[in-house]
Parts: structure tokens; C-alpha cells; sequence
């Protein structure tokens, strides 16, 4: 249909058109901004925690070891950021020694910062998923889903959240961080 | 011969002030947009309806998805 009004517009005189065939389905999967009467409710990058430890798969599980801090898992992705895998629960009873790659859970699932963020969080309760990763369409890693903030989000709890731009994000969207 | 392009190419030409513009119906643009952007229904456009944009300037249209 884009394609049609393109074409249209040349017709018509544009000189320099451009099509987004993708259209606002992709746009509103990336997370980035949409209104009207039915863009209403919290969506997953609401309650997100944004720039979650990672590494790459020719790390060393010491090396990535030393990467948790206070989380519970890093994720392993690739140069441009794709997720590969993730290093939690067992992954972390390989040797130091050894390299991520090998020791990685493979293909974690994946979520994208537009999806509503009600269903969701009903669907980790039933399926007693503690968090999801988020990654943009292309599969690039943008944050982390914690249930447990998700749903103090949607419970008012998070309401002094503070909005940052966030660099590793691609476009200009911003994220409502998790304080 | 109006171009293809994804959404990073969007948001520069957005930032360079590009209209984005939606030619779903106007109860469709009413109920979900992209932020900004402005409705001009395929099928109401005409030169009456794209008076107000730039014909030397770039634009970008978009509906749903692909298909």
C-alpha cells in the first residue's frame, strides 16, 4: 500500500520520495514512539534495565565471571550485538578456563522493547521466568526484563523513573530506567 | 523511482525534518501512528491533499507493514 502512495506522490510532482515498507509494525516491535486511541498501556521498554552485562564467546568464563556484579547472568553477544547466548545457572560451573562460547546457553528467547508488557509478565508468572532479554528486530541486545521490576512498574511502584538516552540503543528512542 | 528504506534511514531523514507520512485511512492514523507523522489516505491523494508538503523535499510514507 506504501508502495502505491510512493508512486502516487512521484505522479504527483515529489521529487525525492521514500518508502518504509516496513512499515509501523517494525517500528512499533523497535520500541520507538506510536500514538493514538489504541497506543495506550506500558510496553516492555518501560521496565527495562538498560547496558546488562555482557561479553563475547571467545571470553573466558572467568573473564565474563568477573562481569556479574549484582546480576545473575551475562549475555553473550556478537560484534554488532546480537544475542548469542547467555551465561546463567549451570553455565557457570565450567572452569574459568574455559571459553564462553562453549559454555553458553544457546539462543535464549527474546522479546522486543515494544511489546505490551501486561501479557507478558502473566506469561513469565505462569511459566516462572524470573527475566527475558529485549533485543531490537535484527536481534541486537537493547536491556533486560526483570519480572520483578515489570511488575512494580505496572504497580505504580517505579512512577519516579527517570528517562535517559540510551547509547547502545540504535535510533533515538528512550528508555524510562529502572532505579 | 520513489526508494526502499528501514527505519534507521527514517529516523535520519526525520531529523533532517523529513514529513513522515501515513496513507492508512483516517480511522487507522486515529487509533495508531508513528509519533509525528501525518495522515494522507492512499486513496484521497490527490494534489488538493499534499498542498502542504514540499514537493522538492524529501518524504517518507509508510502503512502497516509489508505486505
Amino acid at each position: 500500500m506504501s508502495a502505491r502512495a510512493a508512486w502516487r506522490l512521484e505522479e504527483l510532482g515529489f521529487s525525492e520520495v521514500y518508502d518504509y515498507d516496513a512499515g509501523r509494525q517494525d517500528w512499533q516491535e523497535a520500541g520507538l514512539p506510536i500514538e493514538g486511541t489504541e497506543a495506550w498501556g506500558p510496553i516492555v521498554a518501560d521496565a527495562i534495565t538498560v547496558d546488562p552485562p555482557r561479553c563475547r564467546p571467545g571470553d573466558t568464563v572467568g573473564d565474563a565471571r568477573s562481569l556479574l556484579g549484582a546480576a545473575t547472568q551475562v549475555i553473550v553477544v556478537n560484534e554488532p550485538g546480537v544475542v548469542l547466548g547467555v551465561m546463567r545457572k549451570e553455565s557457570w560451573d565450567a572452569a574459568d578456563e574455559a571459553l564462553v562460547g562453549e559454555a553458553m546457553r544457546l539462543g535464549p528467547s527474546t522479546v522486543r522493547p515494544g511489546a505490551m508488557l501486561v501479557p507478558l509478565l502473566e506469561r513469565m508468572r505462569a511459566k516462572e521466568t524470573e527475566s527475558v532479554l529485549v533485543s531490537d528486530p535484527e536481534g541486537r541486545l537493547i536491556g533486560v526484563l526483570d519480572r520483578a521490576d515489570g511488575e512494580a512498574f505496572v504497580s505504580g511502584e517505579l512512577i519516579e523513573s527517570s528517562f535517559q538516552t540510551c547509547d547502545s540503543c540504535p535510533g533515538w528512542w528512550r528508555h524510562r530506567l529502572v532505579s | 523511482m520513489p526508494q526502499a528504506i528501514d527505519r534507521e534511514q527514517v529516523l535520519r531523514l526525520a531529523e533532517r525534518g523529513a514529513p513522515v507520512v501515513d496513507v492508512l485511512s483516517p480511522e487507522e492514523h486515529e487509533q495508531l501512528r508513528i509519533a509525528g507523522s501525518a495522515g494522507l489516505w492512499l486513496r484521497e491523494l490527490d494534489a488538493g491533499s499534499v498542498a502542504g508538503f514540499a514537493k522538492s523535499e524529501p518524504i517518507v510514507v509508510y502503512c502497516h507493514d509489508p505486505l
